[in-house]
């Protein structure tokens, strides 16, 4: 297949013109974060720098921030764990019920948020009696963010093989060390990818969190919902917004170095 | 090529090779024992996933089949199908069902239909650093909280927002709070979440069998429809999957942009909260549950599940 001139000029059109639309509404934000006016009028009356000294003044907005870094951190170092001893176990065995494993896997974000959201509500607190904390909501959120370290991590595998692992188990290294020497090293991208996605996805959550977190707990997405509406701090919301992107350039740019390092040649 | 045996040997990792230390003894023991050692892996997780996760939903489950005292406000445990029937018998219940399942659908093929031109184009016309940069572009709108924008596009489609002054020159209106609203911000939403498992099918798709088609006479399309297509069924169903469970549980999007319109979210959401009528939720709860699982049932056979 030759695709024509004209074909790739399309497809780079089609591909501009959806970057457009995808950036405009971040432009609009990013525009409305300097805008004299509280309530979106378009285009923007004046500009002022007044909501960005304000954000990072605001501790409502700086405490949930570190609130969300703790439950997006802790609750990626469980799914970490989880998600690679779950795809090592389905990856290198064969047994009955393989396949119903896997399901179980992707079930937490296949079924909407709000249906995990109150089945875990309503296991928590009637059916084992605790207080929503910080805990339950790391709890929650760990419970759906296995899957994306275990999609990264059982798809290297796939394509790995174990005649490394073999190799290294006939040179007489143990288990242990294979796994420290061997399999490891190897993973280290996708574990790295799939931690990004899982703290992309708690630290972004609102559905679930809304039914798992104490009262006195407030993430990111928690109190921009608080704030949203309110016409003096939905610029500051803005803000956040902005420098939560900004920010993001970061590890997404680390996780595409390392993975373009290792890809083969297509 | 001739080895030289008495050049230095490279450097390398020292493996230290004990016996009878309890690390060894173990490993060999484990090695003995795969279905041991195949325990030990799932042992945890499964914990995990089977007790907090499959019990909680088997526990609202059961709750659908109890009442609510209506003078006490207390869920009392009396076995009855009357939550399920109202859901499945109720005008309101079939309406916002069938409303939400339309909206879950058209979303899902509008980011398809987007999705694929992109996704070619990053994984197979883009030069490498083209397409390093398009991924980075694609996945940082996903760090920007969803609620802000969700709010950006109301502030979009707003009265005098920049959708109404962009297309005003042209006799064009912005669509208001509505269901198209609703459609276009949920679509917005999943749409790098449809890009990139697509993005990544279409990578496994080897150039060579595109220049192989092509020598053997296929034209553009029929290489596309007959080599391509097959082999990125599964990322497609896989991105679908994303879009179309997001979508049919969302309730916040639609309170934002969608006006007065409920969709199956909403009416979990006032059930729970401020009519505190836990078993009816989550009789409608079942709704969404039983949709997504024919939806997975039906795309398992593609391979879909392995492609997430």
């Amino acid at each position: 297949m030759r695709l024509s001139r004209s074909a790739r000029g399309l497809l780079a059109a089609i591909t501009a013109v959806v970057l457009a639309l995808i950036y405009l509404p971040l432009l609009v934000v990013f525009v409305n974060s300097f805008s004299t006016s509280q309530n979106l009028t378009w285009p923007p009356p004046g500009f002022t720098l007044g909501w960005w000294a304000k954000a990072f003044q605001s501790d409502g907005a700086l405490d949930a921030v570190l609130t969300s870094l703790q439950v997006a951190l802790a609750s990626t170092a469980v799914a970490l764990v989880l998600g690679t001893l779950i795809s090592l176990g389905l990856q290198r065995f064969e047994f009955f019920g393989r396949d119903a494993i896997s399901l179980l896997v992707i079930l937490p974000i296949a079924l909407p948020g709000i249906v995990t959201g109150i089945a875990l509500n309503n296991a928590f607190r009637t059916g084992l009696g605790v207080q929503l904390s910080i805990l339950t909501l790391i709890i929650a959120h760990a419970t759906f963010c296995i899957v994306t370290v275990f999609n990264n991590v059982i798809a290297r595998l796939r394509r790995l093989g174990t005649s490394l692992e073999d190799a290294s188990s006939d040179l007489g290294a143990g288990i242990w060390t294979t796994f420290r020497l061997v399999t490891f090293p190897q993973l280290r991208s996708a574990l790295f990818a799939g931690g990004l996605l899982a703290f992309a996805l708690s630290f972004d959550e609102i559905i679930v969190t809304t039914f798992t977190a104490g009262s006195s707990v407030k993430t990111l997405p928690l109190w921009i919902l608080d704030n949203l509406f309110r016409p003096n701090q939905a610029p500051v919301v803005n803000v956040i917004a902005v420098v939560l992107v900004l920010v993001s350039i970061i590890p997404i740019y680390f996780a595409q170095r390392i993975a373009g390092a290792e890809k083969v040649v297509r | 090529m001739m080895v030289d045996a008495s050049a230095p040997p490279t450097r390398r990792a020292v493996v230290p090779l004990r016996q009878g230390t309890i690390a060894r003894r173990g490993s060999v023991f484990l090695s003995r024992h795969p279905r041991l050692r195949l325990s030990l892996l799932l042992g945890a997780p499964l914990f995990w996933l089977g007790l907090v996760y499959i019990a909680a939903l088997a526990a609202l489950l059961i709750t659908a089949l109890w009442t609510v005292d209506s003078f006490t406000g207390q869920i009392s445990q009396t076995w009855t199908v009357d939550n399920i029937v109202a859901v499945l018998t109720g005008s309101l219940y079939q309406t916002v069902t069938l409303r939400t399942l339309g909206v879950a659908l058209l979303v899902t093929i509008i980011d398809i239909v987007i999705a694929l031109p992109i996704a070619f184009y990053m994984a197979k016309v883009a030069s490498p650093r083209a397409q390093r940069i398009l991924v980075i572009a694609i996945l940082m709108p996903l760090w920007a909280s969803y609620l802000v924008k969700a709010y950006a596009w109301r502030s979009v489609l707003s009265q005098g927002g920049i959708f109404e002054w962009l297309v005003s020159p042209f006799g064009g209106h912005s669509p208001g709070y509505g269901l198209p609203a609703t459609i276009i911000t949920l679509s917005y939403l999943w749409l790098p979440y449809v890009i990139l498992p697509i993005y990544a099918g279409l990578e496994r798709v080897p150039d060579s069998l595109l220049e192989a088609s092509g020598d053997l006479g296929g034209g553009t399309w029929s290489t596309l429809r007959l080599v391509v297509l097959p082999m990125i069924w599964p990322a497609i169903i896989a991105g679908s999957i994303f879009s179309f469970s997001l979508s049919l549980g969302d309730y916040i999007t639609v309170n934002i942009v969608g006006g007065a319109n409920q969709m199956l979210g909403n009416l979990v959401y006032t059930n729970v909260g401020a009519a505190n009528n836990l078993p009816l939720a989550a009789a409608i709860a079942l709704v969404p549950i039983l949709i997504i699982f024919a939806y997975l049932a039906a795309v398992r056979r593609t391979g879909a599940l392995n492609n997430l």
